[in-house]
């Protein structure tokens, strides 16, 4: 959200700068397009097409959708505080499964009619944002706010403490292994099929709930008093203060928006997966951590397109390179981004960037 | 005053260590050669090495490490491929014996004497050590804190899936959750008392002396040139710099002396379990022994010594063996031990929130969290 203040172009910038700023913008862009050019080459010459990298990265948007509303908390919060919100993961986590329970308790099951299904999936998901953005404020109070003032490193200790703790509810509420859960949506069933590449119903929902929530959430933050308060206090949470404003509220807000948009992540991969784990929120977080910074953190339009690279990244790793190297290879990216542009591909210098 | 009080007040630590660690040598004494309580107290010592490793990236320099399993698990992995058969037909199956006790010499693989896994784990570790850290240099704060996770979380996947990697002539690099066993027993020269069937207490006093010998280095390091540079560099960066601290190599130096460390207990726990096995190298790990430092107080050894100690305590005994039961006496169904890792993430947090400091706190850093303390409520938001 500190986006427009970032925009500030490196005025009178020394040629060097705008040069060396221009290698390394678009060096992480040719690193980003190394791995799919290369499986483009290689499909074309065994295969002759290119359907299955279409099919692959069909996929990765869908999933980067869901990535990119999570890593809309990080980065808000990030924007404000300055806080990596470790347990953000895990409110995605706890959104998913206040999702099921409630699908339980509403007797949503596959095959039933469209009208009481979305307005069972409507009611679910309003249920989960309410929960997560009241967890997550929560957690802040409790686990932040007292150490406003202490080393920085503090509340990034207790946000993993945090963390864990959240681990452990869900492994109390429905133990410690993946559970199948009903396929509502007829998720696998393919909708169109443009030249052999498949878009199935998951992948349209997915996107038809990120984008209106994206959009919701950008015109709010641009447009509302609120919203204008939440810029002011990131930029300088002093000046933002003596021009009236209640700090203290409008971090409690930021952290109700980023819990609402991961309980409505929650919902969607619920829908998505159709599985749910305690440890779904530890991953997903990190893979939308990365794609953060990524997009360049403290930025919303980076966040969005963080996690829609991130989301074709990571099929193509499961696809191609095997499942159980995926998140050696995001996190390959991630180490490879914060070395060499902690600023990612929107983002301004920050202090930690050094 | 007399001059037996004077040397005590001179030398708090080393009369403080010297009465801990005699009487931690003859407590194995009191109880039975194979007792649990003993097994506990060797692990316990283990963690405490490890502790005191990541308290000097952490507690000392200030560079909060989430990635510190990654050294354990390249300390393990030394003595799963220097001390075991794992490399099976090595000099055509006689294997390589250097130093090697008398039943590992008949094996074949390779078979280092402990004592030069141990250094060469220490070598091993601290390069790797420096390598992780050397992308850092650049960030700070919290940057650090992730770009260590992530490597933490590369090398643990390349743990698990090394059984898909060969190296050289189609060996594997690690045998992933099938573990690299057995490893090799502990074998000092003229001393053939090491056997975890028959006798734990030659253990217990090994890892003693390992305590001993790393508690020395860590207090002459704390107090050495090189120690308060680290300070510095916790305290201010940009003042330390332009007071003449050469931070990449005081930066490096603390990542590989506690890397180092890591190695070490990781060597000692790999050999003393036998077996070197993927799943141990988790993300969790690595919050274990951080809670201990944090439990203990960031920076302040004796803080540390005392946090290891008692949270190896809780997770090998208090949690499955007193309280275990305790949810189900209440109705509830699930073990305690499901929880561990939710009962050390409520500590950090209690800890944090409540007393940051710790239980035996640093006198430096107590004084530097409770200085903003008196500070008005409503002025709490930290200025970028």
């Amino acid at each position: 959200m500190s986006a427009d203040a970032a925009k500030a172009t490196p005025a009178q910038g020394r040629l060097s700068d705008s040069a060396r700023e221009a290698v390394s913008k678009y060096g992480l862009i040719g690193v980003l397009l190394a791995l799919p050019l290369y499986l483009a080459i290689t499909d074309l010459a065994s295969t002759g097409t290119l359907t299955d990298l279409g099919n692959n990265l069909v996929l990765g948007l869908s999933n980067g959708a869901i990535f990119a509303l999570i890593a809309l908390g990080y980065t808000l919060v990030y924007g404000i505080i300055e806080l990596i919100n470790f347990a953000h993961g895990d409110v995605f986590m706890i959104g998913s499964f206040v999702a099921f329970g409630l699908w339980g308790n509403f007797g949503l099951q596959e095959g039933m009619g469209a009208a009481g299904l979305v307005l069972g999936l409507l009611v679910a998901m309003l249920v989960a944002m309410l929960v997560c953005g009241v967890l997550n404020v929560m957690i802040e109070r409790v686990a932040y706010k007292p150490l406003r003032n202490a080393p920085r490193l503090a509340p990034l200790i207790t946000a993993i403490g945090f963390s864990f703790i959240l681990q452990n509810v869900g492994v109390l509420w429905l133990g410690s292994s993946p559970i199948s859960v009903p396929d509502l949506v007829n998720q696998g069933n393919v909708l169109l099929n443009i030249g052999g590449v498949t878009i199935h119903n998951g992948d349209v929902l997915a996107v038809a709930v990120t984008a209106p929530l994206v959009i919701l959430l950008t015109s709010f933050i641009s447009r509302s008093r609120l919203g204008k308060a939440m810029r002011a206090t990131a930029q300088d949470p002093d000046a933002a203060r003596l021009m009236g404003i209640n700090v203290n509220t409008t971090i409690s807000l930021t952290f109700l928006l980023g819990g609402m948009l991961a309980g409505a992540a929650g919902l969607v991969n619920l829908l998505y997966q159709t599985s749910v784990w305690y440890f779904q929120g530890f991953t997903a977080g990190l893979i939308a951590f990365t794609a953060a910074v990524m997009g360049g953190i403290g930025n919303l339009k980076g966040a969005v397109l963080g996690g829609l690279i991130i989301g074709c990244i990571q099929q193509i790793a499961d696809n191609r390179i095997g499942a159980e190297w995926t998140t050696a290879v995001v996190f390959g990216y991630l180490v490879l981004i914060m070395v060499f542009r902690p600023q990612g591909l929107l983002g301004e210098v920050t202090r930690e960037a050094g | 005053m007399s001059g037996v009080e004077q040397f005590v007040k001179d030398h708090r630590n080393l009369v403080t260590a010297t009465v801990c660690l005699i009487a931690a040598a003859v407590l194995p004494l009191f109880f039975d050669p194979l007792s649990s309580i003993t097994d506990n107290f060797i692990t316990a010592g283990a963690y405490v090495v490890m502790a005191l490793g990541l308290n000097i990236v952490v507690g000392f320099a200030g560079l909060l490490d989430l990635g510190y399993v990654a050294f354990y698990a390249f300390g393990a992995y030394t003595v799963g491929w220097f001390a075991s058969d794992h490399f099976s037909s090595v000099n055509g199956e006689k294997g390589i014996h250097v130093l090697a006790g008398e039943f590992a010499s008949s094996l074949p693989g390779i078979h280092l004497n402990f004592l030069l896994v141990m250094l060469l784990a220490v070598v091993i570790v601290g390069i790797a050590g420096m390598l992780i850290g050397l992308p850092t240099l650049r960030l700070r704060g919290d940057y650090i804190a992730i770009v260590t996770l992530a490597f933490g979380e590369i090398i643990y996947r390349f743990a698990v899936n090394g059984d898909e990697i060969s190296v050289v002539d189609g060996y594997k690099l690690t045998n992933g959750r099938q573990a690299i066993a057995p490893v090799d027993a502990i074998d000092l020269p003229g001393f053939a008392g090491f056997d975890s069937a028959f006798n734990l207490r030659p253990y217990f006093w090994f890892v003693l002396v390992l305590v001993a010998l790393v508690l020395l280095v860590n207090f002459r390091l704390r107090d050495s040139r090189l120690g308060r540079a680290w300070i510095a560099v916790r305290e201010d960066e940009v003042a330390a710099a332009s007071m003449g601290v050469p931070l990449v190599k005081t930066k490096l130096l603390a990542y590989a002396t506690g890397a180092a460390f890591g190695g070490i207990s990781g060597a000692f726990l790999g050999s003393y379990q036998a077996s070197v096995q993927a799943d141990q190298f988790k993300f969790g790990f690595s919050i274990f022994v951080l809670a201990m430092i944090i439990l203990g107080g960031l920076g302040s050894i004796w803080g540390v010594v005392l946090g290891a100690i008692l949270l190896s305590f809780i997770n090998t005994y208090f949690i499955p063996e007193v309280f275990n039961s305790v949810p189900r006496s209440l109705g509830l169904d699930f073990d305690l031990t499901v929880l561990n890792f939710g009962i050390f993430g409520f500590l950090i947090l209690l800890v944090m929130v409540l007393r940051p400091q710790g239980l035996l706190p640093e006198r430096r850093r107590a004084m530097e969290l409770t200085e903003g303390a008196g500070v008005d409520d409503s002025i709490d938001v930290k200025v970028p």
